[in-house]
């Protein structure tokens, strides 16, 4: 059985595993590095994906996961028969598009404005300011709408009052149809400074010859910065917009949990403060968990697709 | 370089539109944040009453002396305070910590290792099972959960990886091997040196993170000696008891009017307040936090 050539009688697999076996000896050191991380990971990521299992059952905390009865999609039928299911779905997905169309482009705009300023005093100046929002906390954004639109001592209802456009309250914060244009231009306001850092970063590497040939035949700067620079950015904008779509039905708990009051309930309940309501202040902990789980299925199948159908376009995925 | 000798007419009315555009959104981002400064430190009746909009007026720092005499909102800045420093230690030592594992391409298991890291960020368990884990540890009211948890970040741990990777010669690990040292000396007396840029921008955005974040305290806490600033700012500035006795407010009482009107004022400053320690960085991390999305970008 022995393998006449001494090259490859080598690679034998008692040989491979006592050779790799070495290395690891010899780099022992790596694990110990690791091992926190890895412990932290196993613990607080593996264990509550194996723990979902509660989703399958009517979980009581005194039985336990494997003491309980299971049930098996029992609870995900009941949430999709449920009256507010369709009302979650579209306000979770309705809020998740209009911050993707909204919140998207701006940046690129801002970085394409930024990168042919003529002024670099201007263009500093812009992205000190810019950027600053992104480090505001959530808490304190929603404290600024409040206090910005209360309805008799704020500013805009004074402005307008002031300018006879509405007499009376300001009722913008407790109406359901504002909620979702206060929700996504807050975010553009906190975010595209900061959203254009990494457009800018591309741009940067925009080669100047191109820009050189391209004013030698006469090309103006709004030419160049629609047939130059854009086109230059593409695979970037592509990689954004990839992971950006898979977090349509992501919306963050934070920002609506705070801006959601009594009466725009209708429209600011999502999906994850649905959970949070439904699973931990009510304790219906296995129908809750179901909830959860099929939001990050969904959101898993989204970026997935998205990924496959820009790969099918001709761009590169993310993986 | 053209561009000065040869502007042709289309290019001047470009720039002109440039200009306005950025000095546009410099007053749409800008103006907001002045207001609340000067709202902060104007009579609480002339911002009640929309007399300030440029200018403050009538300099009153009533607002302040408030906040200060409420006790909770101190409570909560220490338990912030602790819990940003304690937070950002432990996870800028445990990114460092695997990132530099992670850069060694000798590394046998590394891929398989990586995978098991990567997975949990496309799907996790979410917040019930997450819940009853801890509940079942014992930590639920523990402030340690608040440090603890999202102490890994898979993404600054590819940030800093790719740092590693690109500015560390591999070499020099061989060399450092020939002179004797391990694995360990070499990461805390070589790497760690030599790696102050990324050090600088993962505790700056660690710390930033955790000094603005509410959601654990929120679910995990609820002992009001251990709640982070966030949550304060939170019942002082979204309550909607005030909202709502806003709008039965006829201006009848005078001194109900001033008492509301001082309400405001004080949200004014303890926006303030509570930004402050990021602000007062932000001039000086601005370009950490720039080289960090740079580094990120890289490898995105």
């Amino acid at each position: 059985m022995i393998n006449p050539n001494p090259a490859i009688r080598a690679q034998t697999p008692k040989r491979l595993f006592s050779r790799k076996w070495f290395k690891v000896k010899e780099n022992i050191g790596l694990y110990v590095l690791v091992l926190p991380a890895l412990i932290y990971v196993i613990l607080f990521e593996y264990v509550p994906l194996y723990g979902v299992l509660i989703a399958f059952e009517n979980f009581k905390p005194v039985k336990g996961i494997w003491g309980s009865d299971w049930v098996g999609l029992y609870h995900f039928e009941r949430f999709f028969e449920l009256d507010v299911f369709w009302g979650l779905i579209q306000n979770t997905l309705s809020l998740g598009l209009y911050a993707l169309l909204a919140g998207f482009p701006i940046p690129i705009i801002l970085a394409l404005a930024l990168n042919s300023a003529n002024s670099k005093r201007l263009k500093s100046l812009v992205q000190t300011i810019t950027y600053a929002p992104h480090f505001i906390s959530t808490v304190v954004l929603v404290g600024m709408l409040n206090v910005f639109l209360a309805p008799r001592l704020g500013i805009v209802s004074q402005l307008l009052n002031g300018m006879g456009i509405t007499s009376g309250p300001l009722m913008i914060l407790s109406d359901p149809g504002s909620f979702g244009h206060l929700y996504v231009w807050s975010g553009v306001w906190q975010g595209m400074g900061w959203g254009s850092i990494i457009y800018l970063a591309a741009l940067s590497g925009v080669d100047t010859s191109l820009h050189e040939a391209a004013v030698v035949d006469g090309a103006n700067k709004f030419q160049r910065a629609w047939y130059i620079d854009l086109p230059s950015i593409l695979p970037t904008i592509v990689t954004l917009l990839i992971l950006n779509c898979g977090g349509i039905l992501g919306i963050g708990f934070e920002k609506a949990f705070l801006m959601q009051n009594a009466l725009n309930l209708g429209a600011s309940e999502v999906i994850s403060t649905y959970v949070y309501k439904v699973g931990l202040l009510q304790s219906q902990y296995s129908f809750s968990a179901a909830v959860g789980l099929f939001n990050s299925v969904v959101n898993l199948i989204l970026l997935l697709s998205v990924n496959q159908l820009a790969k099918r376009l001709g761009q590169n995925g993310i993986f | 370089m053209a561009d000065t000798t040869r502007r042709s007419r289309s290019d001047k009315v470009y720039d002109w539109m440039n200009g306005i555009y950025l000095i546009a959104m410099l007053i749409i981002v800008l103006y907001p944040m002045y207001f609340i400064v000067i709202a902060s430190f104007s009579d609480p009746s002339a911002v009640g009453t929309g007399r300030v909009f440029l200018f403050p007026k009538g300099m009153n720092l009533k607002g302040y002396q408030l906040i200060f005499e409420y006790k909770q909102l101190w409570i909560g800045y220490r338990n912030t305070v602790l819990y940003t420093i304690g937070g950002s230690t432990l996870s800028v030592s445990l990114t460092l910590m695997t990132a530099y594992a992670f850069s060694r391409r000798d590394m046998v298991g590394r891929g398989f290792i990586v995978t098991l890291f990567i997975i949990p960020m496309f799907i996790s368990g979410g917040l019930i099972p997450t819940y009853l884990l801890v509940r079942d540890l014992h930590l639920i009211n523990n402030p340690l959960i608040v440090i603890l948890l999202g102490s890994v970040s898979m993404w600054n741990i590819i940030i800093t990886r790719t740092f590693f990777q690109s500015t560390i010669p591999a070499e020099l690990f061989e060399a450092a091997k020939m002179d004797g040292c391990g694995n360990i000396g070499y990461f805390t007396r070589i790497v760690l040196p030599l790696s102050k840029a990324i050090i600088a921008v993962l505790i700056v955005f660690t710390a930033v993170g955790n000094w603005n974040s509410f959601f654990n305290a929120l679910i995990y806490l609820n002992d009001r000696n251990y709640i982070p600033l966030q949550l304060v700012l939170r019942e002082i500035l979204t309550s909607q008891t005030q909202m709502m006795q806003q709008l039965d407010l006829g201006i009848v009482d005078q001194d109900m009017a001033e008492k509301t009107f001082l309400a405001e004022s004080v949200k004014y400053g303890i926006i303030i307040i509570s930004s402050l320690p990021v602000l007062c960085i932000y001039p000086f991390a601005q370009k950490y936090f720039v080289k960090g999305v740079m580094i990120g970008s890289l490898k995105g």
